[in-house]
């Protein structure tokens, strides 16, 4: 095995990987797509991750609904409960509970998927939101990923729908408490509620046929709209490449990282095993959604402090701070404005300005160009207002939804609660914005202060004048480029209303909205450094001295005024 | 037309060019707003961007024991995962569950399954991914990208593809066959609308019935025993449904809306509207709430509140259970009652009004009620 061996060839026709390999490319034409994808380029960021969170924890619902389903008898007939749970010895139960009491005490793991599957769909809505908050706040649905952004909005409303139809499955006193109130939602609908909601329950509330539905709309309806927008959602980032961070060597016309074969897999692939790992590692030891000690469904009884799913809670807040007098009469018939601002207008309107943000956002900018650079959030600061304005509002609401919760832990009154959150639910949200935006404009600040002045080094010096001065080492362009790359907008001036000739222009009734908006948008701003403006601070005498030499001897002599009045 | 326009030789108020590249503009672009920077004498260019920093290699890559370090690392974590895969199965076999149950088996069959399960994947996660991390390659690689859309020619040869084929189809050429079809297919949903139809009954009304009527004993809610007033205390509340409620083919439903609560007050606080219904300080309310039809079930003895839990709606009993606080907007209805000749407890007539939360034919319903009776 020395020289005179010659290697045996990679591609050798014997290899049984050579084999393989020519029986699946002269059926499945592979080669093409290993040539083309094989090697394609991901960039690294922890926010990147957030996207794939959501992935693998839909992924686990998948695997382990599927284990579920081996157990679960979606039929609320009532049987007398005979299982291993004592203290329901005897009482009439239904079907889909007993079903579920029984899985969980003597089916072995089952305990376990059912923790499993409830944690990771709490996951699953937790990370969508997170990745989408990270997805707007970098700018990462602007042109060409606006498609992507409303598939991704769609698939955040589905995942409430989708959790909220699993835990009413399985017809516990808690999710028939909330079924009661989606179907008291149903009602407040106008002209053809109560017919919707006769349909829908096959008659009255509860009914015997809303859960068998629900059943058939949780494990196959909604998955498999689910797992077609997913495709889109995925095939979407693949066509238009992953966005990536600004920095140093990473521009609009490429993208910086690791190939996908092998760094990509191995880490992305990972990373599924560690989400469901830790997933099971929370359902092994933190209870969740314990039916049994809920009891079956009754519409008499209910606990106090009854809450939903942390995802409902929003909706459950706006509901709680809606004031009674809303509903009205109309005509000789009811308008319950106190359930459907809260329950569908609300979250109809926000949705609505969530889908068409991209567009909304691009009238202010008037720029169709192509962005696959994403945004510091400081350096969007309007944009970054508007997000922390709608979270803030999203968080009141959330909060509202626990005021009972709130109340007994803090000894307040929840009167008081929900008032406050009554008020605050119009003041906040602009407050945050506000502030937000200040903070972004502040962090922009500084950036150019570092860029201009560099990094403060702790390196005291005194002259002989007795003036003391700090060295501060400029940037290394490296550094620099990430403070400096982004662009600058300005307002928009799309034109006077009428011509020279006082005519009324076509399009002008837009300009106008678009000259407000843009006003509104980039009318405060802080640009980012110029090579001039940061030769102009560099031409304050000593201050450059004292940067571009690391002996302090050299500036002896030197009068070092400028540097101490720095700006002035 | 571009010499009436100062900025802009489009014909419509759009602008054409939008971003600024910082520095390049000319003094007096800038014209709106507050712009936070002192004007600047127009320079060439932007900084330019400095390219990829130079590669740092991590220590496996320029030292060997690093390297066997790293291996050896990634070798325990997958082998912790094989450990987690046995500690499963064991876990499963040697606890098993259908024999005799109790909360301490089920607990301990759960962490060990949990665990086991938790040590098989995470061993190889974490393994992948320091693997990746320390021995692959991290030498950041570039991909270039390509415009989304097509070039012109592309653009102009896509168009001209469908053109054609629209044109042999003959779709455009005959309008006909083109206005049919667009009425077919908008009227080919109907069938599937329709055939939803018997998913459910019609309303008809139902939603204003209940069980009670004129001389429906009260009983316990859920033991079914019949009530003596006296065996109220002054302060007591009972959750009472109709007498021969478990009878119904609804149960559920008729409890849904049936459920009432009583509760005994000192004669002299019942509120005067509500004294004819009531039994020597005994007053009957629906315990549907009024919002959205969840059991308004948490008294409170000292203030004579109700509360709903799901909205906090909240109903004053000695003001004929208004609301006083919370998202609902019209009080319990009360169900008249007295005591029969036995001396249980027994409703006079059935509610007044339809219980539970609106609905958009509530007000018609009621209309209905009152000139029935």
């Amino acid at each position: 095995m020395s020289a005179t061996t010659a290697p045996a060839p990679r591609s050798a026709p014997q290899s049984t990987a050579a084999k393989l390999g020519g029986f699946a490319d002269s059926r499945l034409g592979l080669s093409g797509v290993v040539r083309a994808n094989a090697r394609k380029i991901f960039p690294d960021h922890w926010s990147f991750m957030l996207g794939e969170i959501t992935l693998y924890s839909f992924v686990i619902c998948l695997i382990t609904g599927v284990f579920l389903t081996f157990f679960y008898v979606p039929s609320v007939a009532l049987i007398e409960y005979s299982g291993s749970y004592e203290p329901l010895q005897g009482k009439l139960v239904s079907e889909a509970l007993a079903s579920t009491i029984f899985m969980s005490f003597e089916v072995r793991g089952g305990l376990l998927m059912r923790q499993i599957h409830h944690w990771a769909a709490l996951v699953f809505v937790a990370a969508t939101i997170v990745h989408m908050a990270r997805v707007f706040f970098t700018g990462a649905f602007r042109r060409p990923r606006e498609l992507n952004w409303v598939i991704g909005a769609i698939l955040a409303l589905l995942a409430i729908v989708e959790g909220f139809a699993g835990y009413s499955l399985p017809d516990d006193l808690l999710s028939g408490t909330g079924l009661r109130i989606a179907a008291a939602i149903i009602l407040a609908i106008p002209l053809i509620g109560t017919y919707i909601h006769f349909f829908a329950f096959g008659g009255e509330f509860p009914g015997e046929a809303f859960i068998p539905r629900l059943y058939t709309i949780h494990v196959l309806l909604l998955p498999a709209i689910f797992l077609a927008l997913i495709a889109a959602h995925l095939f979407l980032v693949v066509l238009h490449k992953h966005t990536q961070y600004p920095g140093p060597g990473r521009t609009n016309n490429n993208v910086v990282g690791y190939p996908l074969l092998p760094t990509y897999i191995a880490k992305a692939g990972g990373f599924f095993f560690i989400v469901f790992g830790v997933i099971a590692l929370i359902a092994a030891f933190v209870q969740i959604n314990p039916v049994w000690a809920y009891g079956p469904y009754d519409p008499s009884p209910v606990t106090a402090g009854s809450q939903p799913d942390w995802y409902m809670g929003w909706l459950d807040g706006a509901v709680r701070v809606m004031p009674g007098w809303l509903e009205v009469n109309v005509f000789g018939y009811v308008l319950s404005g106190n359930i459907l601002l809260a329950a569908v207008v609300m979250p109809g309107l926000l949705t609505t300005l969530l889908i068409a943000y991209p567009w909304i956002e691009r009238l202010a900018t008037g720029d169709s160009r192509e962005h696959h650079l994403l945004d510091r959030p400081r350096n969007a600061p309007t944009r970054t207002g508007i997000g922390v304005m709608a979270l803030t509002f999203y968080c009141l609401m959330w909060a509202n939804g626990g005021n009972d919760i709130i109340a007994i832990q803090l000894n307040l009154a929840i009167n008081d609660i929900t008032r406050f959150i009554g008020v605050a639910m119009f003041v906040a949200p602009p407050l945050a914005f506000l502030i937000t935006k200040r903070i972004c404009l502040g962090l922009q600040r500084r950036d150019r202060e570092r860029v201009l002045h560099g990094v403060e080094t702790g390196q005291v010096y005194r002259l002989d004048n007795g003036e003391v001065l700090e060295r501060h080492a400029p940037m290394s362009d490296y550094d620099r480029w990430t403070l400096v790359q982004h662009d600058n907008y300005v307002p928009l001036e799309p034109g006077p209303a009428t011509d020279a000739n006082g005519v009324k222009r076509k399009g002008a009734l837009l300009g106008n909205v678009q000259r407000r908006l843009s006003r509104f948008y980039f009318e405060d701003r802080v640009e980012p450094v110029t090579p001039t403006d940061l030769a102009a601070a560099h031409s304050h005498g000593a201050h450059d001295a004292i940067e571009g030499h690391d002996d302090p001897a050299a500036v002896e002599g030197s009068t070092g005024r400028e540097v101490g009045s720095g700006q002035a | 037309m571009s010499d009436v326009h100062d900025n802009d030789n489009d014909d419509t108020a759009r602008p054409v060019s939008t971003v600024r590249d910082s520095g390049t503009d000319a003094p007096g672009t800038t014209r709106t707003g507050t712009d936070l920077q002192t004007r600047r004498a127009p320079v060439p260019d932007r900084f330019e961007d400095p390219g990829l920093p130079p590669h740092r290699p991590r220590m496996a890559d320029t030292d060997v024991a690093a390297a066997k370090r790293a291996e050896r690392q990634v070798a325990f974590l997958f082998f912790l995962s094989i450990v987690g895969t046995v500690l499963t199965i064991v876990g499963y076999f040697a606890v098993p569950l259908r024999d005799e149950t109790d909360a301490g088996r089920v607990l301990l069959s759960n962490i060990l399954l949990g665990t086991g399960i938790f040590l098989t994947l995470f061993g190889i996660g974490t393994g992948a991914v320091h693997w990746a991390k320390t021995l692959m390659p991290d030498h950041e690689e570039i991909d270039e990208r390509h415009q989304i859309e097509g070039g012109p020619q592309e653009q102009a040869e896509a168009v001209g593809i469908l053109s054609n084929g629209i044109e042999d189809s003959g779709i455009g050429r005959r309008p006909l066959i083109r206005n049919t079809l667009v009425g077919a297919l908008a009227l080919a949903p109907l069938p599937a609308v329709v055939l939803l139809k018997d998913t459910g009954p019609n309303p008809e009304g139902v939603l204003a019935e209940t069980l009670w009527q004129a001389d429906t004993r009260l009983v316990t809610d859920p033991t079914g025993t019949l009530i003596r007033a006296e065996e109220i205390p002054i302060g007591g509340v009972v959750h009472v449904q109709p007498e021969g409620i478990e009878e119904s083919s609804h149960f559920l439903d008729e409890k849904a809306k049936a459920a009432v609560l009583l509760i005994r007050l000192e004669p002299d606080e019942v509120a005067p509207e509500a004294l004819a219904g009531s039994f020597a300080g005994i007053v009957a309310y629906s315990k549907i709430c009024t919002h959205m039809g969840c059991p308004v079930a948490l008294y409170e003895q000292t203030t004579h509140h109700l509360l709903c839990p799901c909205h906090q709606s909240t109903f004053d009993v000695l003001q004929n259970c208004k609301v006083i606080f919370g998202p609902s907007d019209r009080p319990l209805p009360q169900l008249p009652i007295d005591v029969d000749g036995d001396g249980y407890l027994v409703a006079t007539d059935g509610f007044a009004e339809p219980v539970g939360p609106s609905y958009w034919e509530r007000e018609q319903d009621l209309r209905r009620m009152t000139e029935e009776s």
